[in-house]
């Protein structure tokens, strides 16, 4: 296996933990824009011993998207809306790392009871893909701005995909870059989307999108 | 041929009107793609069309049989939107809820979509190769998008909102979910069985278990986010509210099918892994608590097209407790599918004649739709009793087969909980109906002499022609095919 493995996992878990406890949204985009480059480097190192134009390939496609593509996007929106801060999110930074380690430690609990019928690149590859997981579906329900949901959607998506590296080798070219194709269409509408929350509401508090209900007839 | 013709007409096509500058040459496109998608899926019951990508596109009955209805549905609603975009086409709208100003989505965007979204679904119905049909789903979402964002007011941007990210989110963990049957399929020599489904039905006594079992409750959860499957049906009233009409029958009628038709992918190999019962343990919980829950937001709904959206969460319950049920209970769901999106995108469709004339989509505010909108009307009424299940329509045939199902199985507590909720559901949607329909007609609107044009009544007229039809006789051959599809889930 690669010797990048485990230091690109352990990055991973500490930016997804810093994630946690970040509120200016300028940070959260560079922590997932340095995400998107680890699992660029982490593609390459998982295959380090039969590199082949394909896996180069996609490393290079995800560095540029992950990487390049989604952060200067969002910065775009960022610009535009005028926003600097997540408001008030609705779990404390304090409890969210406090709730990042916890769920850390059940990640390495739960994955050394999985039965794994192959064997991954490394012991770290599933408990930090679960963990990442988790930290994405927290953030998502947990914050407030919509950009900082977009950005808890790209680590959800970067835990899924760790998962896919880490444990499932050899999924065919086409449907990886399928995914990516989707992923990157997916944050290309919401950007769309936030631009015009900002326009529509003079803020991208998701939070205070509750017209619709069925409660006040 | 015909599988590349089906998915590249739609997308080049959807490419052109994009660039297209004229209104109404971008509304003959339309309907003409429409119309070849139809035929060429047409031409497919008789020419069974050849495997592709060495069988990663191949329409199996399943497969053929949604996609019949994702066409003729798109066909009916490419027709209605010719006159929709007619009657939109003015520069700033006032909104009739709270009275402020908007304006539509650039209409080359609309029908662009429209096209994607069509092309999306299509690729959903050719997929065997799992990691493929997790792609089109979630390329229906990001297609469908903007559909609903066509009025562009606050409270759209809040369902596409909603509808982008919950979606999302819940497709991802579809994704983890092929992650996980990824592992599933692989053996100890790091060899893997292909995630096509030819390959995992054929090694599917070799397939990790405890893995399968993992894979079918992240897809259920993925996929059933995306079907609006209680609890995870929170977008599902606000997008199809919110779009315009003609989109919320394409949502109802043909989008939630396929990821209906994602599930049943993934319980296609759970059966042949002989372990069939565990998910249909889970879907029989799903579908009644889906049932429930629509019922409970029926009740005292006054909001008629989200009414007509929980009805939608109430028939998706529907079609999972049938394969849940299993046996006689599957060929129920699949023709339940059919008669439900044919009724309901029918009934979206004169929802949008009815929001068109009386601008409020309260059902309190709309009264006499029989005396000022005649056809509409007629048509209004026919299609809640059609959706609620009263013969002779076609969705009483088929709730009724899986009523039979569930009672010859002896599980008599499902049927009883089922006819229940059925009744209240009944009661719920036939009240409201009858309040729009009946009574005296405000001034207003009747002064106002509104005409029904054929590009508005015609389309919804004639899916009401076939719910009709199939209720009092299912074509043999149409048995036949739906037969040979339930035959494939085992």
């Amino acid at each position: 296996m690669g010797a990048g493995v485990d230091p690109a996992l352990v990055l991973l878990a500490l930016t997804s933990v810093l994630l946690l406890g970040s509120s200016r949204l300028t940070r959260g985009i560079r922590i997932v824009a340095f995400q998107g480059i680890l699992l660029g480097g982490l593609t390459v190192a998982a295959h380090a011993h039969e590199l082949s134009a394909r896996v180069v390939a996609l490393a290079l496609l995800i560095l540029a998207l992950k990487g390049a593509a989604f952060p200067w996007l969002l910065s775009r929106v960022l610009q535009r809306a005028d926003v600097r801060r997540e408001v008030e999110p609705l779990v404390s930074y304090i409890i969210s790392m406090m709730a990042g380690t916890l769920a850390l430690a059940f990640s390495f609990w739960l994955s050394a009871r999985l039965p794994l019928p192959s064997l991954p690149i490394s012991t770290l590859a599933v408990p930090v893909a679960l963990f990442t997981t988790q930290v994405g579906l927290f953030l998502i329900v947990s914050r407030r701005t919509a950009l900082m949901q977009v950005l808890a959607y790209l680590v959800l998506e970067n835990g899924i995909y760790t998962f896919g590296v880490g444990v499932v080798q050899g999924t065919p070219m086409i449907v990886e870059l399928g995914i990516l194709l989707d992923v990157f269409v997916a944050v290309f509408v919401m950007g769309i989307a936030i631009f015009h929350i900002n326009r529509e509401f003079d803020h991208i508090d998701a939070n205070q999108l509750t017209l619709l209900t069925d409660w006040t007839g | 041929m015909s599988l590349i013709a089906l998915l590249l007409i739609p997308t080049l096509l959807g490419i052109g009107t994009f660039f297209m500058k004229n209104d109404a040459r971008r509304r003959a496109v339309l309907v003409v793609g429409a119309a070849a998608h139809a035929s060429l899926v047409a031409a497919t019951w008789a020419f069974p069309p050849a495997p592709l990508l060495g069988g990663w596109l191949l329409l199996d009955r399943l497969g053929q049989l949604f996609l019949t209805i994702t066409s003729a549905l798109f066909l009916a609603a490419a027709l209605y939107a010719v006159g929709y975009l007619r009657r939109e086409q003015r520069a700033a709208h006032r909104d009739f809820e709270e009275g402020l100003l908007f304006t539509n989505a650039p209409e080359a965007t609309f029908t662009a979509c429209l096209l994607f979204f069509l092309a999306a679904m299509t690729l959903v119905t050719v997929s065997q190769a799992l990691g493929l049909l997790w792609i089109a789903i979630e390329a229906t979402t990001l297609a469908s998008a903007p559909l609903i964002y066509f009025h562009r007011h606050h409270r759209s941007l809040e369902a596409t909102w909603k509808y982008l990210l919950i979606c999302s989110v819940g497709i991802a963990l579809a994704l983890l979910g092929n992650f996980f049957l990824a592992v599933a399929a692989s053996t100890r020599d790091g060899a893997r069985v292909p995630l096509v489904l030819d390959s995992l039905i054929g090694a599917a006594g070799s397939l990790h278990v405890a893995w399968l079992k993992a894979t079918l409750l992240l897809l259920l959860v993925g996929y059933g986010t995306k079907m609006g499957l209680a609890p995870l049906h929170t977008w599902l009233p606000d997008a199809h509210s919110e779009a315009p009409s003609v989109v919320s029958a394409l949502l109802s009628g043909a989008l939630l099918n396929c990821a209906f038709l994602g599930i049943l992918r993934v319980q296609q190999v759970c059966a042949a892994a002989g372990q069939a019962r565990f998910g249909q343990d889970l879907f029989v919980g799903f579908g009644l608590l889906s049932m429930a829950v629509a019922a409970v937001f029926i009740i005292g709904q006054t909001d008629f097209k989200r009414l007509l959206a929980y009805s939608s969460v109430e028939h998706m319950g529907i079609l999972i407790l049938g394969i849940g049920l299993g046996g006689a209970a599957n060929f129920g769901a699949l023709l339940h599918a059919v008669n439900h999106s044919l009724t309901k995108a029918m009934l979206f469709l004169v929802a949008g004649n009815i929001l068109t004339v009386y601008r409020s989509k309260s059902a309190v505010g709309v009264g006499g739709i029989m005396r000022v909108l005649p056809a509409s009307g007629v048509l209004w009424i026919a299609g809640f009793f059609a959706i609620t299940g009263s013969p002779p329509f076609g969705p009483f045939l088929s709730e009724f087969t899986i009523l039979k199902a569930a009672l010859d199985q002896g599980r008599g507590g499902v049927a009883c909980a089922y006819l229940v909720l059925l009744a209240i559901i009944f009661v719920g949607m036939i009240t409201v109906a009858l309040g729009m329909a009946q009574g005296p007609a405000d001034d207003r609107w009747r002064l106002a002499r509104p005409s029904e044009s054929l590009l508005a009544i015609g389309p919804p007229a004639a899916l009401a022609v076939v719910v009709l039809i199939l209720g009092l006789y299912v074509p043999p051959a149409m048995h036949t095919a739906i037969e040979e599809a339930a035959h494939l889930l085992g």
